[in-house]
């Protein structure tokens, strides 16, 4: 279970356009990097994240070793209606990470 | 913050003989197989236009494992129009494609920030495709500068 | 050339035996007049120093610290943020960017855990970490009574750890040492580095600047060659810092990871190619127990993040 910082309003007014920022402790192995032993890491990274909010993926990324390892991702999310705002990572290997924050829109 | 590097005549010969007008993109930066096979990939063959992107980046980088990147693109994000990808590529790291970012109407704004690994000092290319199909890019250089020592792993 | 004269002949063992090890007195900006002799230790295979000339050099050295002449004056003290770039800058100040955050969520955790033959948490005494770490950081390396010398956070950490929870030592770059470090720093963040100050700790902190000062490695640098006097400059593409210590454990770019103040300090030794002291060596808190003097008055920033 890596550890996920998200940052989302508690509370909004309706049609507001508010920014998100989400972001995963994960090293994001490339896959080039030398081992000891002259052997390379194996590649792991995140390569999928969703933002899902009133019931739709309102944004989502598909994600490749050139992102930083813990990545970190600052987008928007039209305020509509109160709810979950709910934020996924999926690794290489289908391993999935949820996260959710909760959105009062008045 | 973003660069936009002049037009040549020669370029603008080169990429409508190939078939695919990348404006903004520099000669070497076409020369690499897998950035233009990646771009391709995402635009399908589509003509790209200059404009409507801006990216920031800054042009210099006291350590590439970590580059801040933004990309907005103007759009009223309607569901008539607004911007259903952006994408990001790079020149020079083993593999060109950074991200792609799939936007709905209901973000709002099409406005993405993000932190990137750069290998070495290069292009960074963002493509935003519309909802009307179209495809619209700008390019940015970055000067990434290497930790002065080298520890052991 | 070589060893000095007071090692007849060099042991191969401890620092001694391991590199070309030279005392030069080479003009530095902040020299003292009375500059302490060696400290005494026998892995070094030095000559035992008498009573009176030890009592001279503790006289001396807290005449140093008290002096303030340690490092460089007040009013120029930087902390690296300053350094950075604004984009580093802004990594840092953002809590929900700032990847060093995710180790200090991790301490919060481990704080509660119960652990080793005893069960016990480091919350079970300490209560809230808010309140009783409060100001700790800052003023840590402090001395322990136990041993008679400076111990680190890490090193009071394993204290606790063997003392009271009857638990394992916990690896210096442990994730977990990393994660309870950035957890109780965090308690003094804001807060002005306050050195304890301790008399006990006399010694160690004229042997921490005199680590400092003193000149290794092939390349035949000492810290002060670039931290002290050259400052500002950049070597490479990169910002030559004053060496402060007050954001540590922080995230460093170049690592992808957080980091301690130690793994930074062999990262250096490496670099002028020294053969670098190993994790927990007394030298290295002798050298933060100067650092730590030395950075007087720079708020504490941990987790920083860094290039």
């Amino acid at each position: 279970m890596a550890r996920t910082l998200i940052n989302v309003p508690k509370t909004a007014r309706r049609g507001d356009i508010i920014e998100i920022r989400a972001m995963i402790a994960h090293p994001m192995e490339t896959g080039h990097r030398m081992g000891p032993n002259g052997v390379a890491i194996p590649r792991r990274i995140i390569n999928r994240f969703v933002c899902t909010y009133g019931g739709e993926a309102v944004f989502s990324a598909e994600l490749f070793p050139a992102m930083s390892a813990n990545p970190f991702v600052s987008f928007f999310i039209r305020a509509d209606e109160s709810g979950p705002v709910t934020f996924s990572w999926t690794e290489d290997g289908g391993e999935v990470q949820v996260a959710t924050a909760d959105l009062t829109v008045t | 913050m973003a660069e936009t590097t002049p037009l040549k005549r020669r370029d603008v010969l080169v990429g409508a003989a190939a078939g695919l007008l990348v404006l903004s993109l520099p000669r070497r930066a076409l020369a690499r197989p897998d950035l233009e096979e990646a771009v391709r990939l995402f635009t399908g063959g589509a003509e790209i236009r200059d404009g409507r992107v801006r990216l920031d980046i800054a042009p210099l980088v006291e350590n590439g494992n970590a580059v801040g990147v933004t990309v907005d693109v103007a759009s009223p994000m309607t569901t008539e129009d607004h911007v259903r990808r952006i994408a990001l590529f790079n020149e020079k790291n083993p593999q060109a494609d950074i991200a792609v970012f799939h936007l709905t109407p209901r973000a709002g704004r099409a406005r993405v920030s993000t932190r990137i690994r750069l290998a070495t000092s290069q292009q960074v290319i963002a493509v935003a495709e519309m909802s009307d199909g179209t495809y619209w890019a700008r390019a940015g250089s970055v000067v990434v500068t290497l930790a002065a020592c080298i520890e052991e792993l | 050339m070589g060893p000095s004269p007071s090692q007849n002949p060099p042991p191969l063992r401890g620092r001694a035996g391991r590199g070309v090890w030279r005392r030069l007195d080479h003009r530095r900006r902040h020299q003292a007049e009375t500059y302490p002799p060696p400290h005494p230790s026998p892995a070094r295979g030095e000559g035992v120093i008498r009573p009176a000339v030890l009592r001279a050099a503790s006289l001396a050295a807290l005449l140093l610290s008290a002096s303030g002449a340690a490092g460089i004056e007040q009013a120029e003290r930087r902390s690296g943020i300053e350094f950075a770039s604004p984009e580093t800058q802004a990594m840092q100040a953002d809590d929900t960017a700032n990847p060093g955050m995710f180790w200090v969520l991790d301490g919060a955790e481990l704080w509660r855990k119960r652990e080793g033959a005893a069960g016990k948490s480091c919350a079970d005494c300490h209560q809230d970490a808010a309140k009783s770490m409060r100001g700790v950081a800052a003023r840590y390396p402090d001395f322990d009574a136990q041993s008679g010398r400076p111990v680190d956070l890490s090193g009071r950490i394993n204290l606790c750890r063997a003392n009271h929870q009857q638990a394992a030592p916990l690896g210096h770059e442990s994730p977990q040492m990393l994660a309870l470090t950035a957890f109780v720093a965090n308690q003094s963040r804001g807060m002005p580095v306050t050195p304890a100050a301790d008399p006990r700790l006399a010694n160690n902190l004229a042997e921490g600047r005199r680590l400092f000062e003193q000149r290794m490695g092939q390349l035949d640098l000492s810290c002060a060659n670039c931290h002290d006097d050259h400052w500002n400059a950049r070597l490479g593409g990169s910002a030559v810092t004053q060496a402060q210590p007050n954001a540590y454990p922080l995230y460093r770019l170049e690592w992808q990871s957080l980091g301690s103040l130690q793994r930074r300090m062999r990262a250096c030794m490496v670099g002028v190619r020294a053969e670098p002291f190993d994790y927990g060596a007394p030298e290295f808190v002798d050298l933060e127990l100067y650092l730590m003097s030395r950075a007087t008055g720079l708020k504490m920033e941990t987790p920083g993040v860094r290039p």
